[in-house]
């Protein structure tokens, strides 16, 4: 029999204050501020913000100080932060083709209408760690150059369409599905597909869009474009008729141009995939096209076989904080589901030794 | 003036306080609040949420992309003008500022010098950042050009 205890409490306690300590770490450095972490370790701020599908680069800094750095454990708090904010409304779709660049580049077209920025990328650099990043060594200022007067940055598949060569976008102002409002059913639309997987883990959606170049459901892309800048975010206030600018927010957003499919009204032309994420992350929104494209398998006639085909499988796998919960809650105290266990182990053996030793008695008793 | 020229103006004004940094936006209203007529809270500030959404395909049917934290306040003045704003973040200060000269702006006497202490230092300093970081990205441009191949020559 088992008898609820307690007396957890007071080590919780001790063990929270020596977390507490842990984190801040050796008292005669400084603690590391808001600005440190948003102005220096950007891009951790805004995975916890992608994942965390909140933004707000103060908020996610905090979390990951408090996090110790523990990613999953941060986007965790922005999660049960932003349940506890009220809903005002929902912006207007961003204009991603009056995205403010501060990096652009395709894969497909070398002369692509305005241009191959490289903006600040890791592409390119030796992946050798710099002797410098041991000290603070003075930095130059980005070099600048004078922008034409005339700068556009077209779309790669506006200029695809052109031609008629690639799949268009389908206009519309649809009032999209939300998953964290309503239960998520299957099939799913690939708006909600859409928000799940901007939500998602980078790492899982990074191993299902390779396991897409493997041959796990192949799609032959390309990286049609990615680009990654500030994009004004509207408001319609009801109060005062008209929408207002509320500022501008960073994302990145990726044109996966993916294998041509044939017949149709249409003739042959290019399937696409979609990704668009908060912040900067590259990795995050080409992983997102992939998986995008490979869920879109119903659409395009093919066999769903492979797990990034796989709606259900991808979209009840990819949220972190979810898979976090599920598999860490098996550390907590399982004393009586074990104790079951046990108890049920020990009758199965006891009643396989009984019949060993009555097994053995008739082999005796037949000599 | 007409409704619609009030409205892009108001319009303007809310764009542009928006984007001014929080610093130089207290600084500027400090001053103008000295003589200004008080502003009485109506609603707020108070932080929420709002949900940005996205395009699929990039000019498809919208989907959610995920949330973003805003403040929104509401003021109204003792002669009846009622200010609004919302702005991304939390910082409940400057929205209520930005309500207060919203609501400012409705009266001819404050508009010229909301103009010219607030809105166009808040839009020429917009200016500037966007063709610093425009400036900074064109220099990463990639200039191809061709080698001189064996068989042309």
């Amino acid at each position: 029999m088992y008898v609820a205890v307690k007396g957890g409490e007071a080590a919780i306690e001790k063990a929270h204050r020596l977390l507490a300590d842990r984190r801040r770490g050796d008292r005669s450095v400084p603690a590391l501020s808001l600005e440190q972490i948003a102005g220096q370790l950007s891009l951790a701020v805004d995975r916890v913000m992608a994942e965390g599908s909140l933004y707000d680069p103060e908020l996610a800094a905090m979390a990951v100080r408090q996090s110790r750095g523990d990613m999953i454990e941060a986007i965790f708090l922005i999660r049960a932060y932003r349940t506890t904010l009220p809903r005002f409304g929902a912006t207007r779709p961003v204009e991603t083709a009056a995205m403010r660049i501060e990096r652009r580049v395709s894969a497909t077209y070398k002369d692509i209408p305005g241009g191959q920025l490289l903006g600040s990328t890791f592409d390119y650099t030796h992946r050798l760690i710099d002797p410098a990043m041991a000290g603070d060594h003075p930095v130059e200022p980005g070099a600048r150059r004078a922008v034409a007067e005339d700068a556009a940055y077209p779309r790669v598949t506006d200029i695809l369409n052109g031609e008629g060569l690639i799949e268009p976008d389908i206009a519309s102002d649809a009032e999209p599905g939300d998953l964290t409002r309503d239960p998520t059913g299957f099939p799913a639309g690939r708006d909600l597909r859409l928000q799940a997987l901007a939500r998602g883990d980078e790492g899982f959606l990074l191993s299902l869009g390779y396991s897409t170049q493997r041959g796990y459901g192949r799609t032959h892309p390309f990286v049609g474009e990615v680009r990654i800048g500030l994009v004004d975010l509207e408001i319609d206030l009801p109060e005062l008729g008209f929408a207002v600018n509320i500022g501008a927010i960073r994302v990145t957003e990726c044109q996966m141009v993916s294998q041509f499919k044939g017949g149709g009204q249409d003739g042959p032309r290019f399937t696409r995939g979609y990704g668009l994420v908060f912040g900067q992350s590259e990795r995050k929104a080409m992983s997102m096209s992939l998986v995008d494209r490979a869920l879109r398998a119903d659409e395009f006639d093919e066999n769903r076989a492979a797990p990034a085909q796989d709606e259900e499988f991808v979209l009840s796998h990819c949220d972190n904080v979810e898979a976090t919960g599920f598999v860490e809650h098996l550390k907590l105290p399982h004393y009586v589901d074990f104790q079951a266990e046990l108890d049920l182990l020990r009758m199965l053996r006891r009643e396989h030794a009984a019949e060993k030793t009555a097994e053995t008695d008739r082999q005796e008793a037949a000599e | 003036m007409t409704r619609e020229h009030e409205t892009s103006g108001r319009k303007r004004a809310l764009d542009a306080m928006a984007s001014m940094p929080a610093d130089l936006l207290g600084e500027r209203y400090g001053a103008i609040a000295k003589t200004a007529p008080q502003a009485i809270p109506v609603r707020g500030p108070e932080i929420g949420a709002v949900m940005v959404r996205g395009r699929i395909g990039g000019g498809g049917a919208p989907f959610n992309l995920g949330e973003t934290s805003v403040t929104r306040a509401t003021v109204k003045l003792g002669s009846g003008e009622v200010g609004h704003s919302i702005i991304l973040g939390r910082d409940t200060e400057k929205a209520r500022m930005v309500a207060h000269l919203d609501a400012l702006g409705q009266i001819t006497a404050w508009q010229a010098v909301i103009e010219t202490d607030v809105v166009a230092p808040a839009l020429a300093l917009d200016a500037e950042a966007r063709r610093q970081r425009a400036e900074e990205t064109e220099a990463t441009r990639v200039d191809f050009f061709t080698l001189v191949r064996g068989e042309d020559r």
